[in-house]
């Protein structure tokens, strides 16, 4: 046994340059599969009842409003001319932006190498996931006759007639069903190891099955780690390409109409900018408090919530230039109905939305370049939930400010909401806190064995004792 | 002393990931062919430790990815340009441009598909019952303890021998494990 003997050949490192450890207090890799583990084996606690019966009453709300909606008609909701998109597509666009901040962490954090995403990685994944469902469930009930959707995927019928190509909204259909499926594996295979960690602890019969089935067989071997690690790096490699093209072809669903306002060439890059934006400000939402009631405080440091908040204020500011170029570019095309647009953005009757999300989303997140701020978790969370409603308002300036004033005066009108699409908006809120909560009292919500390796007893050249705590 | 046909191997048992690694590496020096290291995470170097290659992985992936982007291609000019050509606003009834974000979707996909599939099939999985599954010890595996294991399959088993050298590299727990 050779654990110590290389501590006298390590360089001391002065103080000021270690980094805070991922994993606090020193914690080994036996603590992190019992602390995660104890999630799912301890008694349910009563804070998730509390956050579960609501959740579950509203997705029911969901279900009722969707059935009534599809049963009548899309007249139920606040559209009219000329406003025929509203809170369906506000919605859809806003939930499937959440979504981003999971698989930005998973891919793009993973190429990066920015270990502190281990910790937050399957949360994430699965809260896009989620997201993801709420937001295909707009684009499928608003096209009013659900039956008909199938119209959509090539699928060979009796009218002999196929699926056009040229629009933007059939790209849409294979970004969007393709993000969520290789979200859902790239979800799923990081979840192989996490699931035979729960089958070897399992004491039940229908736990021991259950886990068992679903982690396929997983030994740890390393011949199979060689082979599941290259995989994991090609999903990430995948992924990066995959989640920046997802909302850029959400926003030329847009930005190929000619309608000023949304034709723009600005929106790929802005528009997924913001989705991370509004991601992250949902990762913050859901650990801030999670990390408390389950004592992740360990796993889930400071460190990374600090960081988490850096990634908001950076994306923020991108998305402040984005509204400040398009404000730039409408003055400078010389193009009345662009300049009027936008000057009606500010100024017209829905001034207060334009001015809610330039508070949220620009103003507000400027607060975390200070690190007293950063480390202020009721104000983070304030600030997290305040990028959420900004986000939302930005969907709402783009496409229902955008609409309401056409080219001719005759073609204007004031939207307003059906009581109908407020109800499905908080369903979806419902549908996604149930699908949250069983998953994180059904499976492991900290990538246990991807934690493990972060840690500096997983270092082969530096055993337990070594100086490097904070490798980055 | 015999080794029962019913015996799948040896187990022994490591604390620390570096000392399983150097174990690992004696045990490829040694010559051994059917053996594997069992660890609850990656350990960074153990492809080397062990003398594996690199995963073949990559070219599952790869195919997937060009089959997907022929795919995409093909199907759009095939449903827009020749079964079923509508003319919208003049544009071309096919353009590489217009049917290029359908067919960047379609490479990721398989690609996705690819990758996982073959990483699935390279390491033989789903794969429900294995001997190790069923010993006791193993289950810490996905824990905190490393595991080598030498199976009885591999032409230089030799029980002895092989108690000899884990014991060497620093195992404290050496186990038979059942077939």
């Amino acid at each position: 046994m050779a654990t110590v003997t290389s501590s006298a050949a390590v360089p001391v490192v002065p103080k000021e340059l270690l980094r805070e450890p991922l994993v606090t207090n020193n914690r080994t890799p036996g603590w992190i599969s019992d602390r995660v583990a104890s999630l799912i084996e301890g008694r349910t606690p009563a804070w998730w009842w509390v956050a579960f019966i609501p959740s579950v009453l509203l997705a029911a709300l969901l279900l009722g409003m969707l059935a009534y909606q599809i049963s009548t008609g899309v007249g139920v909701w606040g559209n009219h001319h000329p406003t025929m998109w509203a809170w369906d597509i506000i919605n859809f666009v806003w939930w499937i932006g959440i979504g981003h901040a999971g698989t930005l962490i998973s891919a793009i954090l993973f190429l990066l190498r920015q270990k502190w995403r281990t910790a937050v990685n399957r949360s994430a994944e699965a809260m896009t996931i989620f997201a993801v469902m709420c937001a295909g469930i707009y684009p499928a009930v608003h096209v009013g006759r659900v039956w008909f959707d199938w119209f959509l995927f090539p699928i060979p019928n009796s009218n002999a007639i196929w699926p056009q190509f040229r629009s933007p909204l059939m790209w849409d259909v294979f970004a969007v069903s393709t993000y969520f499926t290789v979200s859902l594996l790239f979800w799923y295979v990081g979840l192989i190891p996490d699931l035979a960690v729960m089958r070897d602890r399992a004491k039940t019969k229908i736990r021991q099955f259950l886990y068992g089935l679903f982690s396929l067989g997983w030994t740890g071997s390393n011949r199979h780690w060689s082979n599941y690690e290259k995989a994991y790096l090609i999903l990430a490699g995948l992924s990066t390409p995959l989640v920046l093209s997802v909302h850029s072809i959400v926003s030329l669903d847009f930005a190929v109409s000619q309608l000023p306002g949304w034709h723009t060439t600005i929106f790929p890059p802005y528009f997924v900018a913001g989705a991370i934006f509004s991601g992250f400000g949902m990762v913050l939402t859901l650990l801030i408090p999670l990390r408390r009631w389950c004592h992740l405080e360990d796993i889930i440091t400071m460190r990374h919530i600090d960081v988490m908040c850096k990634v908001t204020l950076a994306t923020g500011s991108i998305v402040g230039y984005a509204y400040g170029m398009e404000f730039f570019i409408a003055w400078y095309s010389g193009s009345p109905y662009e300049r009027f647009a936008f000057i009606n953005r500010a100024l017209g009757p829905y001034w207060w939305g334009y001015w809610i999300m330039i508070a949220c989303n620009v103003v507000f997140p400027q607060l975390f370049w200070f690190k007293k701020i950063r480390h202020n978790l009721w104000i983070v969370f304030i600030l997290s939930i305040l990028v959420n409603i900004g986000m939302w308002f930005e969907r709402f300036v783009i496409i229902v400010i955008s609409l309401h004033r056409e080219f001719l005066p005759s073609n204007w009108a004031y939207f307003k909401p059906s009581w109908v699409d407020i109800a499905t908006y908080l369903g979806t809120f419902g549908l996604f806190f149930t699908l949250f909560l069983l998953f994180m009292r059904f499976l492991p919500m900290i990538a246990i064995s991807e934690v493990k390796g972060v840690t500096p007893h997983a270092d082969p050249h530096m055993p337990e004792g070594g100086a490097k705590g904070g490798h980055h | 002393m015999s080794v029962s046909t019913t015996t799948y191997g040896i187990l022994a048992e490591f604390t620390t990931p570096a000392d399983a690694m150097r174990a690992a590496e004696k045990v490829r020096d040694a010559g051994f062919r059917r053996w594997d290291v069992f660890t609850p995470f990656p350990v960074h170097g153990m492809d080397k430790a062990m003398g594996l290659k690199n995963s073949r992985v990559g070219w599952f992936s790869f195919i997937g990815g060009v089959t997907g982007y022929t795919t995409g291609m093909l199907m759009i000019w095939f449903l827009n340009a020749v079964d079923y050509p509508i003319l919208i606003g003049g544009k071309p009834l096919f353009s590489p441009f217009g049917a290029f974000p359908p067919s960047y979707e379609l490479t990721i996909l398989l690609g996705a598909f690819g990758a996982i599939g073959g990483m699935l099939f390279l390491n033989r999985l789903p794969r429900l019952h294995h001997p190790l599954l069923k010993h006791r010890r193993f289950a810490l595996a996905s824990h905190d303890r490393f595991f080598v294991v030498i199976e009885t399959a591999d032409p230089k088993f030799n029980e002895v021998e092989i108690r000899k050298l884990l014991e060497a590299a620093g195992s404290r727990r050496i186990e038979l494990v059942e077939e």
